[in-house]
């Protein structure tokens, strides 16, 4: 028995940690959030794999598992680095894949970092406004809202029934439209669809699940660093700033804050690496892990992101210190692909505590 | 990643639910320490390795290798069928384990047989009025007078005086050493001349503890464990360990499945507790926490397991998380009953035998006890996360 990464995955992270500290710090995320692209970060992530991780090796890829895309998004959240990460190298070969079609071209495309493949779940989720995917023959019509990424080639959309369908970016029917959001560091999109041409790739809700499911994880594990971070920035801080001849961080109002933190957060750290196995291993309790895990970091981000920020005082507050991109980090990923009321709706009717 | 034990503890859970299904009936119901039928069964789980299990046999105990998987499966499949696990109480959880790393020969001889087979009844003589989170400030005073200590001051907290047969108990010996230095670590009997114990009712409305005063209390001076002055390291031996138990997640998982099980039965208004949305996601709340605390178990479960492997903060959070998430799981319980979940004592509307009052009250009482919450967070910001310590306050003379 042994609960906890492997060598190999001990190695990844390590590599893909060291890679974003110096290609992603803070003020290369900000040049991001003034506008910029984030093609080097890719490029450079591609250089390690990261987009082949869930790929398998006869599409080129290396064939890993979801606890090890787990571990990628965790080092992203922490660095709250601008990358496709979540549809291109996570959401989107788990579909294909899943689906049982030929999808080797895109396959090896996504692998080596050269096609970016976008999500649009929202409204197969919680349909909100008057959003809406509608497929005729294999045209396809209607709305989608904050779609991510930005700037993908093509696009994974799911309809009402979820069904899953890719469209390309450069369809003409297409309209792409950029939708502002707190959240700087990645960009989400408007959809709108006026007779796009759409390849239907699944109709069994269990790939839409499957997607949504690792989907929801690689979000978690997303939140998990981001708030992991905002933690050590807190008790680092803590440990300078000094007020009334010590450092604050020897107040217990203060280092309780800190010490409350920790303890919501590390249950969170053995959560993600569970539900990151059981996507693979557990079939039975991989979704309902999935739903909770999601809801959970959710939660505890909420709690840790408002409490890291007081710690800093006023610079908290500030742009300068730049706390605020995994604040609204945290917070947009509480939101995306289902907010944590919805999501344990799900967790009940999963067990059966509940009808639908 | 691997969460299989492998099959030679899939037969080794077999066995346990075998026996447990040939013999639960045989076990005593509620925390008995003095009943005969605890006695008895407390030998048949000793004899079958199912408690004690790691105590020498020399000393009663069954002998087997530790084993940190099978004795969590012993307690995963008594929790699963809610049978007694053997006797508890401070002796055997607390004293044997601290006489075993640091008795002498002749004290694990005397104590430890009549101490696990429920003879020997013990309390523990720790906290004081003006020692409590500041254990170490202890004035309990023991003075050497020819082969006998004269032991003299009080003790507060302390559960099951009434009917402990002895006490290991915590003294002030060297009065001129630096507190932590100045600590000795002695066993004496209950019947001493001079020992007075007082009830304290607590607000489950039972008396599970006392205070305990000493008026020259004599004490042979063999009759203690270490050195003198060694009282303190005596002391913190296992008292990490205790904590860690304190909550078990497993446990938690039993009642949160009751919880369930209880919102599907009561009714409000003619409809089910559990299609109530705004009840039901605070349910599925907690169900994500238990389930986050199980992982966590998980953790530092391998950590024991697979040395050199990073447990993280996953062992100094249990104690605050785990009893802090009881008291929250037992409260939900009672606000969904509304008025019944009031119900106590004889009230025919009773719930599960009272047991969501009874633990919500006893689980406010274990995030006090044990080093409480706030005693906790200091552990975790200054030991786990390397925050400066509170400048010492100096009093003034």
């Amino acid at each position: 028995m042994q609960f906890g990464l492997s060598e190999e995955q001990i190695l990844l992270r390590d590599n893909v940690n060291r890679f974003l500290d110096d290609n992603s710090p803070l003020d290369r995320v900000r040049l991001y959030a003034d506008g910029g692209d984030d093609a080097d970060i890719w490029a450079g992530l591609a250089e390690l794999g990261v987009p082949a991780l869930l790929v398998p090796e006869e599409q080129g890829g290396i064939g890993l598992s979801p606890l090890d895309a787990a571990i990628v998004a965790e080092c992203l959240g922490a660095h709250i680095a601008p990358t496709p990460f979540l549809g291109t190298a996570v959401m989107a070969p788990t579909a294909l894949v899943a689906s049982g079609g030929d999808h080797d071209e895109l396959l090896a495309g996504i692998a080596a970092g050269t096609q970016r493949v976008g999500v649009a779940f929202s409204e197969a989720i919680k349909r909100r406004n008057d959003a809406r995917v509608e497929v005729r023959g294999e045209r396809m019509f209607g709305k989608s809202l904050f779609a991510f990424d930005a700037e993908a080639d093509s696009y994974l959309v799911a309809d009402q029934h979820k069904h899953l369908h890719l469209i390309s970016a450069s369809d003409p029917g297409l309209k792409r439209t950029h939708l502002t959001t707190v959240d700087k560091t990645r960009r989400t999109v408007e959809l709108t669809y006026n007779n796009v041409e759409a390849q239907c790739i699944s109709t069994d809700s269990s790939v839409f699940d499957a997607t949504l499911d690792i989907g929801r994880v690689a979000i978690a594990a997303d939140t998990l660093g981001a708030a992991q971070s905002m933690l050590d920035q807190a008790v680092e801080y803590a440990k300078q700033r000094e007020q009334f001849n010590r450092p604050i961080g020897s107040f217990q109002a203060v280092k309780h804050m800190c010490a409350e933190m920790a303890a919501q957060l590390e249950p969170c750290r053995s959560m993600v690496w569970f539900a990151g196995h059981a996507l693979a291993e557990l079939p039975d309790e991989g979704r309902i892990t999935a739903c909770h895990t999601k809801a959970h970091l959710a939660e505890v981000a909420q709690f840790v992101a408002k409490t890291a920020t007081e710690v800093h005082g006023g610079m908290g507050f500030t742009d300068l210190v730049g706390l605020h991109y995994w604040f609204k980090r945290c917070g947009a990923n509480r939101q995306w692909l289902g907010a944590p009321e919805f999501v344990r709706q799900e967790a009940a009717v999963l067990q059966g505590i509940v009808s639908d | 990643m691997d969460l299989s034990f492998g099959p030679e503890y899939d037969t080794f859970r077999s066995e346990v639910v075998t026996f447990l299904a040939n013999n639960a009936d045989k076990a005593p119901q509620g925390n008995d320490l003095r009943g005969q039928a605890a006695k008895d069964w407390q030998k048949l789980l000793i004899e079958n390795g199912y408690t004690c299990r790691t105590i020498p046999k020399e000393f009663g105990g069954y002998g087997a290798e530790p084993d940190i998987i099978k004795s969590r499966i012993i307690a995963e499949e008594f929790s699963k069928v809610r049978v007694n696990s053997g006797l508890g109480g401070q002796g055997i959880s607390m004293l044997v384990p601290t006489l075993l790393e640091m008795g002498t020969q002749e004290q694990k001889e005397q104590f430890i047989r009549p101490t696990i087979m429920g003879e020997m009844v013990w309390c523990q003589g720790y906290s004081e009025p003006g020692a409590g989170s500041d254990l170490a400030a202890l004035s309990t005073a023991a003075v050497l007078d020819g082969d006998e200590w004269v032991i003299n001051g009080q003790k507060i907290w302390t559960s099951t005086a009434h009917i402990a047969d002895w006490i290991f108990c915590l003294v002030r010996s060297e009065p001129d050493a630096p507190k932590h230095k100045g600590i000795s670590f002695l066993l004496f009997d209950m019947k001493t001349p001079g020992i007075e114990v007082r009830p304290l009712v607590d607000m489950t409305g039972h008396a599970n503890f006392n205070e305990t005063f000493f008026t020259d209390v004599r004490v042979p001076k063999h009759q203690i464990v270490g050195e003198r002055g060694q009282g303190w390291q005596v002391a913190n031996a296992i008292l990490g360990h205790e904590r860690e138990t304190l909550a078990p997640a497993n446990t938690a998982q039993t009642r949160i499945n009751a919880l369930v099980d209880l919102m599907k039965s009561e009714t409000a208004d003619g409809a089910r507790l559990i299609d109530n949305p705004v009840y039901r996601d605070r349910l599925m709340k907690l169900q994500s926490k238990v389930m986050a605390m199980r992982f966590n178990e998980l953790r530092v479960l391998s950590a024991r397991l697979n040395p050199g492997q990073d447990p993280g903060l996953s062992r100094m959070i249990t104690k605050l998380e785990g009893t802090e998430l009881r008291h929250d799981l037992e409260g939900l319980a009672i606000d969904v009953m509304g008025e019944i979940g009031l119900a106590y004592e004889d009230n025919p509307y009773l719930r599960g035998s009272g047991s969501w009052q009874r633990e919500y009250m006893f689980y406010l009482g274990l995030i006090i006890g044990g080093g409480t919450s706030q005693i906790q967070k200091n552990i975790i910001s200054e030991r786990g996360l390397g925050m400066p310590r509170e400048p010492k306050f100096e009093k003034a003379s």
